[in-house]
C-alpha cells in the first residue's frame, strides 16, 4: 500500500489507518464526529497528498483542456482562477472529477482523485497524442520534486495559516473563493471539500511535516477521511466512485451546472450527452424516521425507484442525510420511502446542499 | 481496550453478563466499538420476542458502518436498554456498562459454552 509523506505524523497522532484507493490514510484520530465539529466550528486539517497534482505546460494547454473537459476552460481568464470539471469518456460517463487552476496561458495545474490518477494520466496522454497537441503532462505525486497537499478548513482556518506562514499572508489573504496564488514554495488555493472557508495548500513534500506540525501547534485539529466524508456530504459535494463513475452521466449526478452544452465548443462526451439527455434527478434526502441512510439503498417513489448514492449520519444536523439518484418526476419537498433492511422508512427530498459555512440550509 | 475477566464473549464480539435474577445482559465489546467508531444509531429487539442462538437481535450503526448484533444464546428478550437508543455514544464511552438487551435463556448452561476472557483475547489478538 502507498503512503504519503505525512504517514509517520498520522501514526504518531494515533490515527486509525485505512486503505483508500490503494493509499494507507487516516480514517480518524480518535473521534470522527469531534473532528467534523472542529472543521465546522473552528479549524481542522486533512492530508490530501494521495490526490495527484498534474502540471500541464505548453502552447496547446488551453486548446487541449477546451476539448478534454466538460466544463468550459474559457471561463478561466484571471490568473489563479480555479474551475471544477468532469472529464468524460466518449460515452458521456464520468472518468473523473477534477479542479484545474489557470496560472498563465501555457501553465495549468490539475488536481485529480487518488484512485483514478493512473487512469486519468493515461487518458490525457492518449488524447494529447490523438489530437497532436503540444503540451507536457507532468504528475507531481512522486519523485524528487514530489508535492504534498494539506487542506486547512473551517471558520478559523485562514487565520491559522496566516499565523503559521506570516510571509504568505499578503499573497493569500486577498484571494477570493476559487482562486489560488503562489507564495514562496507554497501553492495556496481558497478551495476545499467541506463547505467551510479555508485553503488547500500544495507544497514540496519535504516541507509537509513541518507545516503539518506547525498547524497542529496553532490549534488546527488533524482530521481524517471519515470527517472529510461527512463534511462533503453535508456540503452536498459528490464523491467520485460513489455518486458518479464511468457508467453515470454528469447530468444524472447533479453535475449539469459544470457541463457546458451552450457554447459551440466540442468536447469528449458532448455528442453522447446531447443524444441522451438527463434521465434522473439528483437530490438530497433527509431521513424523517430513525435510522441511517447508506449508499445502494433502494428508494421507492410514486414515479418509480431510485438509489441512494452516498448516505451517512450528519453530525451537524444530528439526522441521517444522503445523496440519491431519483426519477425525474420527483419534486423537492416530496416524501419518499427508503428500504433499510426489512423496513421502509420515510425521507424528504431536499436540495443536495445541507450545510454551508456552519449553517444548516434545509 | 479492555476485556473484563468476569464476562463471557462470542466470536462476533458480543459480551454476556449473568445477572442475579437469572437473566443475561448482552452488549458489544470494547474492541467492537473501537472498530465501528462513533455510534449514531441503535435498534433493539422487541421485549417478549424469542431469539434463537446466533439470530440477528439488534443493529448498531456508526457514522461509517452498520453491524448486526446476534443473540449469543437462545432465549426470550425480557428488557431492552432504551437509554442507549437515545444516546448511542454511551457504548463508545463504556461498552460494558452500556448493555443493549437482557435475555432469559432457554438453557442457562448455554452460557458456559461461550468464550471466556482469555479465549476472546486470543481472537482479538489474532484478528
Amino acid at each position: 500500500m502507498q503512503k504519503t509523506v505525512l504517514y509517520e505524523s498520522h501514526r504518531q497522532s494515533g490515527a486509525r489507518m485505512v486503505d483508500f484507493g490503494g493509499w494507507e490514510m487516516p480514517l480518524h484520530y480518535g473521534s470522527q464526529i469531534e473532528e467534523h465539529h472542529a472543521v465546522r466550528r473552528d479549524a481542522g486539517m486533512f492530508d490530501v497528498s494521495h490526490m495527484c497534482a498534474v502540471d500541464l505546460d505548453g502552447p496547446d494547454a488551453r486548446p487541449f483542456l477546451r476539448r478534454l473537459l466538460a466544463n468550459n476552460i474559457d471561463k478561466l481568464q484571471l490568473p489563479g482562477k480555479a474551475l471544477y470539471s468532469a472529464m468524460l469518456n466518449e460515452g458521456g460517463g464520468v472518468l473523473d472529477d477534477l479542479i484545474v487552476y489557470y496560472l498563465d496561458e501555457t501553465h495549468y495545474r490539475i488536481v485529480v482523485n487518488a484512485g483514478t490518477a493512473i487512469k486519468d494520466l493515461a487518458w490525457m496522454s492518449a488524447r494529447l497524442a490523438d489530437w497532436r497537441m503540444a503540451a507536457a503532462i507532468t504528475p507531481r505525486r512522486a519523485g524528487a520534486d514530489a508535492l504534498a497537499m494539506i487542506a486547512v478548513q473551517g471558520p478559523q482556518a485562514r487565520q491559522r495559516l496566516w499565523q503559521v506562514l506570516p510571509d504568505c499572508r499578503s499573497a493569500c489573504e486577498p484571494l477570493k473563493p476559487f482562486f489560488a496564488c503562489i507564495a514562496a514554495d507554497y501553492f495556496i488555493a481558497r478551495t476545499g471539500y467541506t463547505g467551510e472557508d479555508g485553503y488547500e495548500i500544495t507544497l514540496p513534500a519535504k516541507r509537509a511535516t513541518d507545516l503539518w506540525n506547525a498547524l497542529a501547534q496553532a490549534g488546527v485539529r488533524p482530521s481524517g477521511l471519515g470527517a472529510r466524508d461527512t463534511l462533503r456530504l453535508e456540503a452536498g459535494m459528490n464523491l467520485y466512485g460513489q455518486d458518479m463513475d464511468e457508467t453515470v452521466s454528469p447530468l444524472d449526478a447533479g453535475l449539469a451546472w459544470t457541463v457546458d452544452l451552450v457554447s459551440p465548443r466540442d468536447f469528449v462526451g458532448k455528442a453522447a450527452l446531447l443524444a441522451r439527455p438527463q434521465q434522473h434527478r439528483f437530490c438530497g434526502l433527509l431521513l424523517l424516521d430513525r435510522g441511517v441512510l447508506r449508499s445502494h439503498q433502494q428508494v421507492l417513489t410514486p414515479h418509480g425507484t431510485g438509489e441512494v448514492t452516498s448516505g451517512s449520519f450528519s453530525p451537524t444536523m444530528q439526522k441521517s442525510i444522503a445523496l440519491a439518484r431519483l426519477p425525474l418526476a420527483v419534486a423537492l419537498g416530496d416524501t419518499i420511502q427508503v428500504a433499510i433492511r426489512d423496513k421502509l422508512l420515510a425521507a424528504r427530498v431536499v436540495k443536495p446542499c445541507f450545510v454551508r459555512n456552519g449553517s444548516v440550509l434545509v | 481496550m479492555t476485556i473484563p475477566a468476569d464476562l463471557r464473549y462470542t466470536r462476533s464480539h458480543e459480551w454476556l453478563r449473568a445477572e442475579a435474577d437469572g437473566t443475561i445482559s448482552v452488549g458489544i465489546t470494547d474492541h467492537a466499538q473501537e472498530l465501528l467508531g462513533d455510534l449514531v444509531f441503535i435498534e433493539l429487539p422487541e421485549v417478549g420476542s424469542t431469539l434463537a442462538a446466533e439470530q440477528e437481535a439488534a443493529v448498531v450503526e456508526s457514522v461509517k458502518a452498520a453491524a448486526d448484533v446476534y443473540a449469543p444464546i437462545a432465549g426470550t428478550v425480557v428488557e431492552v436498554n432504551e437509554a442507549v437508543v437515545d444516546a448511542p455514544e454511551a457504548v463508545n464511552q463504556d461498552a460494558y456498562a452500556a448493555w443493549l438487551f437482557r435475555i432469559r435463556p432457554t438453557a442457562a448452561a448455554d452460557l458456559e459454552a461461550l468464550l471466556d476472557a482469555n479465549a476472546y483475547q486470543q481472537i482479538v489478538d489474532a484478528a
